[in-house]
C-alpha cells in the first residue's frame, strides 16, 4: 500500500515554499467587477453519504466537506499544496515523522481554537473499530504507524501514531517512509472534528442545528435528496479573503432535467449528459466548457481460469484492442472532448507522461487490417467467428459505447458479441467473481500519481478483476515505489501494458459542464476536482 | 361494522410480517450487499462495518433483531448509505412530502376524472363526450416520465413561470408541475371508468322509471344515478391513493421532491436493506388501511354490500 517517490516530494515542498501565502488564490483580477449577489448553486446527482468528515465516502459529500471544514492542507486552483490550518510542515531525514504547525487563528464556527488535539482526535475517530468508518482503508494507505492493529481492534486508539506535542503541534509518525503524505491531508478523512459536539449529539451532530465546523463555510440548511446550504462562517480565518457567501447543492437525478433548469437560469454548474457537448457549446461557447480528469475508462479481458480460452492469446486481446475506434466513441458517441486512450494512466496524471504507444501512431485503417492478420493467426475466421460476452453496468451512456465497440468488431473483424447489462452491484459481484468475459471498468485516481491507476494490474491487488498476472510488472511496480525516477518505471509497465493488452483502455474521462460565465476561477486545472467555494467568485454582467 | 374493521386491522398484523420476512430473505438473497464497491474493502474494515450494522449475525438474528427493535422501540434502524441518519428520520422527512403531493393529487384526479365522466356520459356522443373522451385517453396516453420533462421544457425553460423542481417547504409553485404530471393518467383512467359505468347506469330499468315518475333530471342523475355509477369507480380509487404515494419515484427524480417514492427504488438499487425494508412496512400497512377504507366506502355507497 505504500508508494514512494521522492521526486514528488521535492515538488511538493518547493510548491510550498513558493507560494508563500495561503490566499494568493482567490485574489480576483482588478479588471473584474463582482456581482452584488455571491450566490453559487450547483447541481448534484444524489443525495450525499454524510457530512461526518471520517464517514463521508461519495464525491458530493466531499465537496461540501471541503467547504464545512478544513483540513492541514489545501489544493489550489491546479491541484499543489497550500496551507490550510497548518502554516507548513517538517520531516524528519527517513521521511517517516511529519510535524505541522497550526495557525494561531484558526476557529471553529462557536468561536473555539483549533487546536491538534482536534486532528489526533479526528484521525484516531477514522480508525476507531467502533465507527466503522469505510474510509478506514484511507487510514491505511496513509501508512500511520499501527493504522491496522487499530483498526483490527488489537492496539488502542492512542497507540495510533499520531500526537499533539501542543497545540499549535501536530505530529504524525509513519510505519513506512512515504513522500507524498501531505497531499493526502487535502482529503476529508484528515479534516479535524469537533469533539464535544459529537460526544453531545451522536451521529447526528452533522445537522444544521447541531453542526459546529471549521472551515470557510457553516451548514445553514439541509432538506435530504432536495438541497443543503452552507454559508460564510465569520469565524473562519481567512474570511475576508471569501468572496462567494452562500453555496448551494441541489440534488437533481436526472441529467436532461438539469441541464433545463440550467438553461433556466435557476444553476450555476451542471454536467452535460453524453452526446450534447456539441450543440451546447454551439448554442453557448462561453458556458459549454471541458476539461480532462484523472479518470480512465476501459473493458478488462477475463484472464483467469473461468475466463474463454480465445482471451489468453495474446493476439485476439491486440485484435479487439486494435479494431476499436476510439475517435468515433470521443468524437461522435460522447462527444465531450473526451481524449482517446490508448494507455491505462490519463495524461493527465502529474509528474508523468505516458508514452506514445505503438498503436496510437497508426492509422486507423492500419489498426483494422493488422488486427485482420492477427486474428486469422489465432485460428479465428469467417467459418470459425470468435464469439464472446461483454458485459456492462447499465446506463445509457456505457450502452452507446458497448454497442459501437461490438459493432466496430463485427464490422471489421467478424467477431460476435453477446452484450448483457446489469444493475451495478450485482455488476461489482459479477465482475468481482470472474464471472465474465470481458467487462468494463473505469477508475479515478485517488491521488495524482500514476501509480493508483497502474496499481490496479498488481497481480496482488483486490481491484484486478481480470486477474492480469505478470511478475515482471509486479516487480516494476514495487521498484517505482523507492526509485527517484518513477517515471521512467512507469513508461516500460505501460509498455508491457501496450505489448500485453490485459485491458483495452476506450478513453479518459473529460469533465464536460455547463458553467455559468459568470462563475470566476473554476479550477479547471485541478484534475481531480477538488474545488473550493471560498476561491469562486461571481461576476457583475 | 366497527368489529368488522378490528378484524381486517388484526389479521393485517401477520400479513405485514410476511411481507418483511418475505422481502428480507428476497433482499439478501439479491448478489452484493450494501458495502460492495469498486473498492473492495479490506477484510479488517469490512468486519468493523459489518460488526456495527449488525451484518455479521446469523440472518434469522438479523430479522428477529430487526422485528423486535420494530415492536419495542419502533427503531427501523439505521440507514447503511445515508451513514448520518436512521430510517425514522427519512420517512419523517419524506414521507410527508410524498403525502402532501400524492393527496393533492388524488384530489385532483378523483375530481377531475369524475366531473369529466358524467359530462361525457350525461352529454352521451355530443361533442362534450369526444372532447371529453379525447382527454381522457391522452391523459392516459402519455406516461409521466416523457409528462415530467414536457412541464419542465414549458413552464419553467420557455415560460419561466415555475420553478424546474424543489420542494421549498411545498409552497404552491413547486407543486404546481408535480401534481399536474402525477394526476394526469389517473384522471383519464377515472374519467374512463365514471363515464362507462354511468352510461350504463341511467339506461337501467331504476332510472327509466325515475324519468317516468317525471323527476328533473339533475335530481335523477345526483340522488339515483351517481350512487350506483360511482361504485366501480371507489373500488378503482383504492389502490390509485396507494399508487400515487408509492408510484412517485418519478416526481422525486424530475422534479426533485425529496419525497419517499425515491428512495424506495435507490434502497433497492444500493442495497440499503434497513431503508427498503421501512419503507416497505410502511406502504403495506398503507395498502392494508386504504383497502379497509375502500371496502367500508362500498358498504356506504351500496346498502346490497352491508356487512353481517
Amino acid at each position: 500500500m505504500i508508494r514512494l517517490r521522492y521526486s514528488m516530494f521535492c515538488v511538493l515542498v518547493s510548491g510550498l515554499l513558493a507560494l508563500g501565502g495561503a490566499f494568493a488564490d482567490n485574489h480576483v483580477p482588478a479588471n473584474v467587477e463582482l456581482a452584488a449577489e455571491q450566490v453559487f448553486t450547483y447541481r448534484v446527482l444524489d443525495e450525499h453519504s454524510s457530512l461526518d468528515p471520517q464517514v463521508v465516502e461519495d464525491t458530493s459529500g466531499a465537496e461540501i466537506v471541503r467547504d464545512l471544514f478544513e483540513g492541514l492542507m489545501n489544493q489550489d486552483s491546479d491541484g499543489k499544496l497550500v496551507p490550510g490550518v497548518a502554516t507548513g510542515y517538517t520531516v524528519n531525514d527517513d521521511n517517516t515523522v511529519y510535524t505541522f504547525t497550526l495557525r494561531d487563528n484558526a476557529k471553529w464556527s462557536n468561536g473555539d481554537a483549533v487546536t491538534a488535539h482536534d486532528f489526533v482526535y479526528a484521525w484516531q475517530r477514522a480508525a476507531d473499530p467502533e465507527l466503522a468508518s469505510p474510509y478506514q482503508w484511507f487510514v491505511e494507505l496513509m501508512s500511520l504507524k499501527n493504522a491496522s492493529a487499530v483498526i483490527k481492534g488489537e492496539a488502542s486508539l492512542d497507540t495510533l501514531g499520531v500526537r499533539a506535542v501542543d497545540d499549535a503541534t501536530f505530529e504524525v509518525t509513519l510505519s513506512a517512509p512515504l513522500p507524498y503524505f501531505p497531499q493526502m491531508t487535502t482529503h476529508a478523512t484528515t479534516f479535524p472534528a469537533p469533539r464535544a459536539v459529537i460526544e453531545k449529539h451522536g451521529k447526528s451532530w452533522t445537522k444544521p442545528e447541531n453542526i459546529v465546523s471549521n472551515g470557510a463555510y457553516i451548514l445553514t440548511e439541509h432538506l435530504p435528496a432536495e438541497r443543503s446550504v452552507r454559508e460564510r462562517n465569520p469565524m473562519y480565518w481567512d474570511n475576508d479573503n471569501t468572496i462567494i457567501d452562500k453555496t448551494i447543492s441541489l440534488v437533481i437525478n436526472d441529467e436532461n432535467v438539469a441541464l433545463t433548469r440550467f438553461l433556466a437560469g435557476e444553476l450555476d454548474r451542471t454536467e452535460v449528459p453524453a452526446g450534447q457537448f456539441p450543440r451546447l457549446q454551439k448554442e453557448h461557447p462561453e458556458e459549454a466548457i471541458s476539461f480532462p480528469r484523472l479518470c480512465n475508462y476501459y473493458y478488462t479481458f477475463n484472464l483467469s481460469d473461468s475466463g474463454p480460452e480465445a482471451f489468453k492469446d495474446v493476439r485476439v486481446r491486440q485484435a479487439l484492442a486494435l479494431a476499436v475506434d476510439r475517435k468515433i466513441i470521443t468524437a461522435n458517441v460522447l462527444a465531450g472532448g473526451q481524449p482517446e486512450a490508448y494507455t491505462f494512466t490519463p495524461a493527465a496524471v502529474a509528474e508523468f507522461t505516458p508514452p506514445t504507444t505503438e498503436m496510437a501512431q497508426m492509422s486507423q485503417a492500419d489498426r483494422d487490417a493488422k488486427a485482420k492478420v492477427l486474428l486469422e493467426e489465432a485460428g479465428f475466421g469467417a467459418d470459425n467467428p470468435l464469439t464472446f460476452d461483454m458485459m456492462y453496468n447499465t446506463s445509457e451512456a456505457h450502452k452507446k459505447v458497448a454497442v459501437a465497440m461490438s459493432q466496430m468488431w463485427k464490422q471489421k473483424l467478424g467477431v460476435k458479441v453477446n452484450l448483457s447489462n446489469m444493475e451495478w452491484k450485482v455488476f461489482l459481484e459479477t465482475r468481482g467473481n470472474q464471472n465474465f468475459e470481458l467487462a468494463r471498468g473505469a477508475w479515478c485516481g485517488d491521488y495524482n500519481e500514476a501509480s493508483t491507476f497502474l496499481d490496479l494490474l498488481d497481480s496482488e491487488s483486490g481491484y484486478n478483476d481480470g486477474k492480469y498476472n505478470n511478475a515482471k510488472l509486479d516487480e516494476l511496480l514495487e521498484n517505482a515505489k523507492v526509485s527517484d525516477n518513477a517515471a521512467e518505471i512507469y513508461t516500460q509497465i505501460e509498455d508491457i501494458i501496450a505489448e500485453e493488452m490485459p485491458v483495452i483502455p476506450v478513453y479518459h474521462y473529460a469533465g464536460v459542464y455547463m458553467m455559468g460565465s459568470d462563475v470566476g476561477n473554476w479550477p479547471v486545472g485541478n484534475v481531480e476536482q477538488n474545488w473550493y467555494s471560498k476561491n469562486l467568485y461571481k461576476i457583475a454582467q | 361494522m366497527l368489529g368488522y374493521a378490528l378484524r381486517r386491522l388484526l389479521v393485517a398484523i401477520p400479513t405485514l410480517l410476511l411481507l418483511v420476512i418475505a422481502c428480507f430473505f428476497l433482499m439478501h438473497a439479491a448478489p452484493g450487499g450494501p458495502f460492495t464497491s469498486e473498492r473492495p474493502l479490506p477484510p479488517e474494515v469490512l468486519a468493523n462495518i459489518e460488526a456495527r450494522y449488525g451484518l455479521d449475525q446469523p440472518l434469522w438474528k438479523q430479522l428477529w433483531d430487526y422485528v423486535s427493535n420494530i415492536v419495542l422501540r419502533f427503531d427501523f434502524g439505521p440507514s447503511f448509505v445515508f451513514k448520518d441518519r436512521d430510517v425514522n428520520d427519512i420517512i419523517a422527512q419524506g414521507f410527508p412530502i410524498s403525502l402532501t403531493y400524492g393527496t393533492l393529487s388524488f384530489l385532483v384526479a378523483t375530481i377531475a376524472g369524475v366531473a369529466l365522466g358524467i359530462a361525457a356520459a350525461i352529454r352521451h356522443n355530443t361533442w362534450v363526450d369526444y372532447f371529453a373522451v379525447s382527454l381522457g385517453i391522452a391523459a392516459q396516453a402519455l406516461p409521466n416520465f416523457i409528462m415530467g420533462p414536457i412541464l419542465i421544457l414549458t413552464f419553467t425553460l420557455w415560460l419561466g413561470w415555475l420553478p424546474g423542481g424543489g420542494w421549498n417547504g411545498g409552497q404552491w409553485p413547486y407543486l404546481i408541475m408535480p401534481v399536474i404530471a402525477l394526476s394526469t393518467s389517473y384522471m383519464g383512467s377515472i374519467a374512463r371508468i365514471t363515464r362507462s359505468s354511468m352510461l350504463e347506469v341511467m339506461n337501467s330499468n331504476f332510472i327509466r322509471t325515475a324519468r317516468a315518475k317525471g323527476l328533473p333530471e339533475r335530481r335523477i342523475i345526483y340522488r339515483h344515478a351517481l350512487k350506483p355509477a360511482l361504485l366501480p369507480v371507489i373500488s378503482y380509487l383504492g389502490p390509485v391513493f396507494v399508487y400515487v404515494l408509492t408510484g412517485s419515484v418519478f416526481v422525486d427524480i424530475y422534479f426533485s421532491t425529496g419525497g419517499l417514492g425515491k428512495s424506495y427504488v435507490s434502497s433497492a438499487l444500493t442495497r440499503d436493506y434497513a431503508v427498503l425494508l421501512g419503507v416497505t412496512i410502511l406502504y403495506g400497512a398503507l395498502t392494508v388501511v386504504v383497502n379497509l377504507l375502500t371496502d367500508l366506502a362500498y358498504a356506504w355507497f351500496d346498502p346490497k354490500i352491508r356487512f353481517q
